[in-house]
């Protein structure tokens, strides 16, 4: 059976960079039982394996686009690619965007995919939280739990 | 006189940020030169004052392509400074592991990095639009490396389970015969590998490396050996610095590495491959043939072929590893700290990778040295960029940028190790 993921992507000892593994620890426990609940580091190979188990994947990572710290964006994946400037922070070349093209161009990509993007402040080793991206933590987690219990749809703003 | 800049910026499809820049004139290059502007990352500085037993988990973080390797060559080097040696099931698992790290970086570099150059595409996405079965043999194959490292690592990234004197738990027999099933399919799937590459175009291009790597009496070097070269250099581990030196360029935040006499050498799957071809199973020599190699390749163009035919040997020898495997009693040995210097030497995916620590008697570190593959590597990559870049003038500017930055790709440079992305300059003088 095919299977809904959520998957916070990031890194926990790097600043802002631990937005998207602090949203699912949030989540964890709230969610309907057959929905997943993964922390990812962000590599595509190990991300395209988790998309192809797949009906539904929910993707919550950093990014640094140029946009005030702690905006949070949502993007339908599935009807269009992240904007180029939803630069993800990842350790390698090959990261969230690649990941979701390279599932679009193969077929594999989830008929429902949707990723949450936390505006990033600062990256720094050891860092916590800037107070906006966490603040921005805690909204995505509320809006982000009503998308998956279809409650609330209208509340969450499309980019 | 005619003058042409050749300029890469930033590189694309490697691991880490560098740039390279190609001066011609009048049809004889004058210079080539890699640049690595990634910031130092001063990792040999921070290892200073921290317990032995710290040092894998700290090294680990150095790279996310090749953990293990780091984590490897750190406990052998503590083991050696401590005076114990790691044999058995404890040995083969550290093997399974490494055999792990060489097909998931291989299976990375061979699909989504190195074969779009062959092929014709700006990247991986646009040739999995045409060679879609072709990346889902790539991506399943790094899954089945992945596999292995999540088992035995803890995790596929970065794994937690490594320590000195063994690890901190060990699986069951029954947990290794999971992966077993995978492992076959990865096996085939490395055959397959090896067909397709063995049918791409190569430029026939050779140079007459001095080729360095590990050499064992017995099995294909992965984590230990000695220290070998093609010009007869055979040496311990513990003699690494007494022939090799490392020199700081200006153009580079990484250190060059070179022989003590100033020559370059090539370490990585040429060089492993030149000085081990008869370690390697009869059947993986076999399937080498049929592709087309001999027991030497000085054609670095084709060290896409050798990766794969070392990815074929990985999925073998985690097979064997597996098929033999019993659980040992203690997942690691006890140590008892002392004074002591330690050296160690394990093959990285893309080469030797050297360590070497100084412990106080309570077993804090004084110094670390680390020397990574890509250090050793950067003289190499410099003198193939000026030498065959003056054989391919004739191809128009773009297609020669191309074919400079497939010429440092050949490395798998892996920048971040080395201090992280690549950017070419090319003046080849006014028309």
């Amino acid at each position: 059976m095919k299977r809904t993921f959520v998957i916070g992507i990031g890194n926990r000892q790097r600043g802002d960079d631990a937005a998207g593994p602090d949203v699912v620890s949030r989540l964890c426990g709230t969610l309907p039982a057959q929905v997943e609940v993964v922390e990812h580091g962000g590599e595509m190979a190990s991300l395209l394996a988790l998309f192809e188990q797949a009906a539904a994947v929910y993707l919550v990572d950093a990014c640094v686009s140029g946009a005030p710290p702690g905006t949070l964006r949502r993007f339908d994946v599935a009807a269009a690619p992240l904007p180029s400037e939803m630069t993800t922070v990842s350790t390698h070349g090959l990261g969230l965007s690649e990941a979701i093209e390279m599932a679009r161009t193969l077929g594999q990509l989830p008929a429902r995919s949707v990723v949450y993007v936390i505006e990033g402040q600062s990256f720094e080793p050891g860092a916590s939280l800037a107070p906006t991206v966490a603040k921005a933590v805690i909204n995505a987690s509320r809006q982000l739990r009503l998308e998956i219990l279809d409650l609330d749809k209208e509340k969450v703003t499309d980019a | 006189m005619t003058r042409k800049t050749i300029k890469v910026s930033y590189l694309a499809r490697v691991e880490g940020e560098g740039a390279f820049s190609v001066v011609v004139r009048n049809g004889k290059v004058t210079s080539a030169e890699l640049s690595i502007f990634e910031p130092p990352r001063f990792f040999e500085s921070l290892l200073r004052g921290r317990a032995f037993s710290e040092a894998p988990d700290i090294t680990a973080r150095i790279c996310g392509i090749c953990p293990v390797a780091y984590q490897m060559s750190t406990v052998q080097a503590m083991e050696n400074a401590l005076g114990i040696t790691v044999t058995g099931p404890l040995r083969n698992l550290r093997r399974l592991l490494y055999c792990g790290e060489w097909i998931e970086s291989h299976a990375l570099h061979i699909y989504l990095l190195h074969a779009p150059d062959f092929l014709g595409y700006a990247g991986a996405i646009d040739m999995a639009r045409d060679h879609g079965d072709a990346v889902r043999r790539g991506l399943a194959l790094k899954k089945a490396g992945n596999d292995i490292m999540a088992l035995l690592g803890g995790r596929e990234i970065h794994p937690i389970n490594v320590r000195v004197g063994g690890f901190y738990r060990v699986p069951h027999r029954r947990e290794l015969a999971t992966l077993a099933e995978t492992l076959k399919r990865a096996r085939e799937l490395a055959d397959e590998t090896l067909r397709w590459v063995a049918g791409f175009d190569f430029p026939e291009r050779e140079r007459d490396y001095t080729f360095v790597a590990l050499t064992h009496s017995e099995d294909y070097p992965l984590s230990e050996g000695r220290i070998a070269s093609s010009r007869g250099l055979d040496i311990g581990v513990d003699q690494y610095e007494d022939y090799f030196l490392e020199t700081h360029v200006a153009r580079s935040t990484a250190l060059q590495s070179r022989l003590s006499d100033g020559a370059s050498y090539l370490v990585g799957p040429l060089a492993r491959y030149a000085l081990n071809f008869d370690r390697l199973p009869p059947s993986v020599r076999q399937a080498a043939h049929e592709a087309g190699l001999g027991p030497v390749c000085r054609n670095p163009y084709q060290s896409i072929l050798v990766r794969a035919v070392e990815v074929l040997f990985a999925c073998e020898e985690a097979l064997r590893i597996i098929e033999a495997y019993e659980a040992p009693e203690q997942a690691a040995i006890e140590i008892t700290p002392c004074a002591g210097i330690g050296h160690g030497a394990t093959e990285a995916p893309r080469g030797l990778l050297y360590h070497r620590y100084r412990l106080e008697p309570d077993g804090t570190i004084i110094d670390a040295k680390i020397v990574p593959p890509t250090s050793q590597n950067q003289a190499c990559i410099e003198e193939d960029l000026a030498n065959f870049v003056e054989s391919f003038l004739d191809l128009p500017d773009e297609a020669l940028r191309h074919r400079c930055e497939q010429t440092v790709r050949n490395y798998d440079p892996c920048i971040s190790c080395a201090t992280h992305f690549l950017r070419l300059d090319m003046d080849r003088g006014s028309p």
